[in-house]
């Protein structure tokens, strides 16, 4: 009975095998066909990423049909038009891996844009490198994705050790502007211990070291936070400039209420996941004014391209396509940035070659509608900045970099407690 | 950690600000640890469930505040339907593993604490959610004292007296006090044990979930949050002993301000490390003393 089970289930693998070299052999050479340009990518359809997979493949989607109906993209004299392969990841990294193997290896495809999360990103980039098949990734921010020496891979989000960084740098122009030293400038940090946390952390202690500021304060967060009275208590007693606080979602709903029990009266407070913790909301706009929140882009800023127009035009035709969004997530907007990229790639290197397709990629300097994109040598986008919005009235308002703002700063925060 | 420590010396202010907080947030870990040394002492159950009894009291007031009802009404219905939870738990799991040995009950009431994060992961999702009372904060001089702590603290201590008033004077109270002393002596005397048994639980699961909304309306609540507070619980009674309800209190207040300390002068990280390294304390006390019994009777 044993053995019988056995082959039965040698037998089912062969036939597996069977089947999957039979569809292997199906479709030879995908990554062009006709006139159309085929990009793949694993993307979290279902699971826990769902939401955010399918907004950037809204994105996508929207960056293709602009890019086709405007003319394609030109290669050798001729035009071609985009078209993406999707799988569903299932918002699993082996999953997304696998799919990845899949789309290179059997379905052909040539050209890659990444999945949703820094996970999934991290579980298909060794796949790309190994087929050195070029990706370009619009949703994996964490630094650790740069440091792993990937020629392939680029990405157009800024990195997640810039999320709190530039607070650092305002609050060092800020002091500057008032005629003190950015030496003199008291940061206070309360940083969860989690991976995506403590990049955070290290852009921080990098740009404060660098303007030489004092670091007073340096707690960790535990997992499951739900009290921060002692963190912030020494936060009173030793009236730092800046607070930087970053602690997912319950770190921003725990620092938010307690900064309003406690009636907090730092002149700077900046904080990630403002809006998932829904701080206004919960807390009230008058506690919560001034408070800044990093975004790697916002359709107030006063960037702009040829093919979108500005962020402004980019977010009332990515609402009229898809009517069931009111307000236009980051993810998408990238997500259209990465098949920017893209397009320009192909008609520099005006070839559909892979290797001088990533040297294209490698010498992008383009602007674009979410912020300039330039690639160093790691493959992240060091030309954007993240975008600080500062709460005022209840509104999220962009406030820096100072640049593109299209609000001014208000400084000291005036809390209505 | 010695700025931190200088910091409470140089502004005394921060030292007392600290201890403030500390106990007004220990009548909350009381009303836990008092349920526990409950089901402890009547029942010889050590549940491992304790936290998530808070944790699913703390989402009912969640729920209240999405249906516009104000957290603090929401504490007397999240006592009754807690207390309904409870006896059902206890006919369906509970009164299966009463007379069984230690690790049986500790199986089962872990595997239900399991069943209760998963289940509210499924309704509620794996975000942290509070219930806001919007009381507004105190101002004492430099000292500012959220009134909602306040609030829970007046409240577990209604609750407390409650309990304690019911557990001297009522017949049922009376029928718990006389089976924890000695079950079989209390079925020959004509106490139904299992019913008594049933109430027990049911109160407690009750205590937890009144609780829980206290906690909902301090800090935050999430599927997976209700180990800290089972810890909590475990700690105090162990330091107190069972039966010892002014020990219980005096450990809960003590928790509250240690942990505040702890925070404060190791960083917020090691709050929790230093409640456990403190019950690691208790427990080595515990043995010297029980040490020092012995030798007297050798």
């Amino acid at each position: 009975m044993r053995f019988l089970k056995m082959d039965m289930r040698a037998a089912t693998v062969a036939a597996a095998l069977t089947a999957s070299f039979g569809l292997a052999a199906a479709p030879a050479d995908a990554k062009v066909e006709g006139d159309t340009i085929i990009l793949g990518a694993a993307m979290s359809l279902t699971g826990k990423y769902s939401t955010n997979g399918i907004d950037t493949q809204n994105g996508y989607e929207l960056a293709v049909d602009m890019i086709n109906k405007n003319g394609g993209v030109k290669v050798g004299g001729k035009s071609y038009k985009f078209k993406v392969a999707y799988y569903d990841d299932e918002s699993t990294p082996a999953r997304g891996a696998q799919l990845a193997e899949r789309l290179i290896n059997q379905d052909g495809v040539k050209y890659m844009l990444g999945p949703y999360s820094s996970g999934l990103t991290k579980a298909i980039a060794p796949v790309t490198e190994k087929y050195k098949i070029p990706m370009i990734e619009a949703e994996g921010a964490s630094r650790s994705l740069f440091t792993q020496g990937y020629r392939y891979m680029f990405a157009v989000l800024s990195t997640s050790e810039q999320y709190l960084a530039s607070s650092v740098a305002l609050a060092a122009e800020l002091a500057e502007a008032s005629g003190k030293k950015a030496s003199d400038v008291k940061v206070a940090m309360a940083f969860e211990n989690d991976p995506f946390s403590l990049d955070v952390r290290a852009g921080v202690v990098e740009d404060a070291k660098k303007h030489g500021m004092n670091i007073v304060i340096d707690d960790k967060l535990p997992r499951d936070l739900a009290d921060m009275t002692s963190t912030l208590t020494k936060v009173k007693a030793l009236k730092p400039d800046l607070l930087v606080i970053s602690g997912h979602a319950k770190g921003a709903v725990t620092a938010g209420r307690q900064i309003s029990e406690m009636k907090l009266d730092v002149p700077m407070i900046a904080m990630t996941h403002c809006e998932s913790a829904k701080i206004t909301e919960n807390f009230g706009a008058g506690p919560m004014e001034g408070i800044l929140c990093p975004t790697q882009w916002s359709e107030t800023l006063s960037y702009k391209d040829d093919l979108f127009g500005t962020a402004g035009e980019y977010d009332a035709l990515f609402k009229k396509t898809y009517p069931s969004y009111k307000t236009v997530p980051y993810q998408a907007a990238q997500a259209s940035a990465a098949l920017q990229v893209w397009k320009d790639a192909f008609e520099r290197a005006n070839s559909f070659d892979t290797e001088a397709l990533r040297d294209a990629i490698a010498a992008t300097d383009m602007e674009t509608f979410y912020g300039r994109i330039k690639f160093a040598p790691e493959g992240n986008n060091i030309a954007k900045p993240m975008v600080l919005r500062q709460i005022q009235g209840g509104e999220y308002l962009v406030v820096a970099p100072t640049k593109w703002a299209s609000s001014k700063v208000q400084h000291p925060r005036q809390p209505k407690y | 950690m010695l700025d931190n420590i200088s910091i409470l010396f140089q502004a005394p202010i921060f030292a007392v600000d600290l201890l403030i907080q500390g106990l007004l947030i220990g009548g909350i870990f009381v009303l836990a640890a008092y349920g526990l040394a409950l089901v402890w002492g009547v029942m010889n159950v050590k549940n491992l469930a304790q936290g998530e009894l808070v944790i699913l009291g703390g989402y009912l007031a969640y729920q209240a505040t999405l249906w516009g009802i104000h957290p603090i009404v929401a504490l007397p219905v999240a006592f009754v339907l807690m207390f309904c939870f409870g006896w059902v738990i206890y006919l369906v799991i509970i009164k299966r593993v009463v007379d069984r040995d230690m690790f049986t009950s500790l199986l089962a009431t872990f595997g239900l604490s399991l069943l209760i994060q998963q289940s509210l992961n499924l309704v509620f999702g794996p975000e942290v959610r509070i219930a806001e009372a919007g009381f507004g904060t105190l101002i004492l001089g430099d000292l500012a004292i959220p009134v909602i702590r306040i609030v829970s603290l007046g409240l577990a201590a209604v609750l407390a007296v409650g309990i304690i008033l019911f557990m001297r004077n009522s017949r049922m109270g009376q029928a718990i006090r006389a089976t924890a002393q000695d079950p079989r002596a209390a079925r020959v005397l004509g106490i139904n044990t299992d019913r008594v048994y049933a109430f027990t639980y049911a109160l407690n699961a009750a205590i937890c979930g009144s609780a829980g909304v206290l906690v909902a309306m301090i800090w935050n609540i999430q599927p997976y949050y209700g180990l800290v507070h089972s810890i909590r619980s475990f700690i105090i009674v162990t330091a107190a002993g069972l039966g010892n309800l002014p020990g219980v209190i005096i450990a809960g207040f003590g928790l509250g301000v240690w942990e505040n300390y702890a925070g404060f002068v190791f960083g917020a990280e090691f709050a929790i490390a230093a409640v456990v390294a403190l019950l690691v304390g208790v427990l080595m006390v515990r043995l010297f003393q029980l040490y020092r019994v012995r030798q007297v009777v050798r």
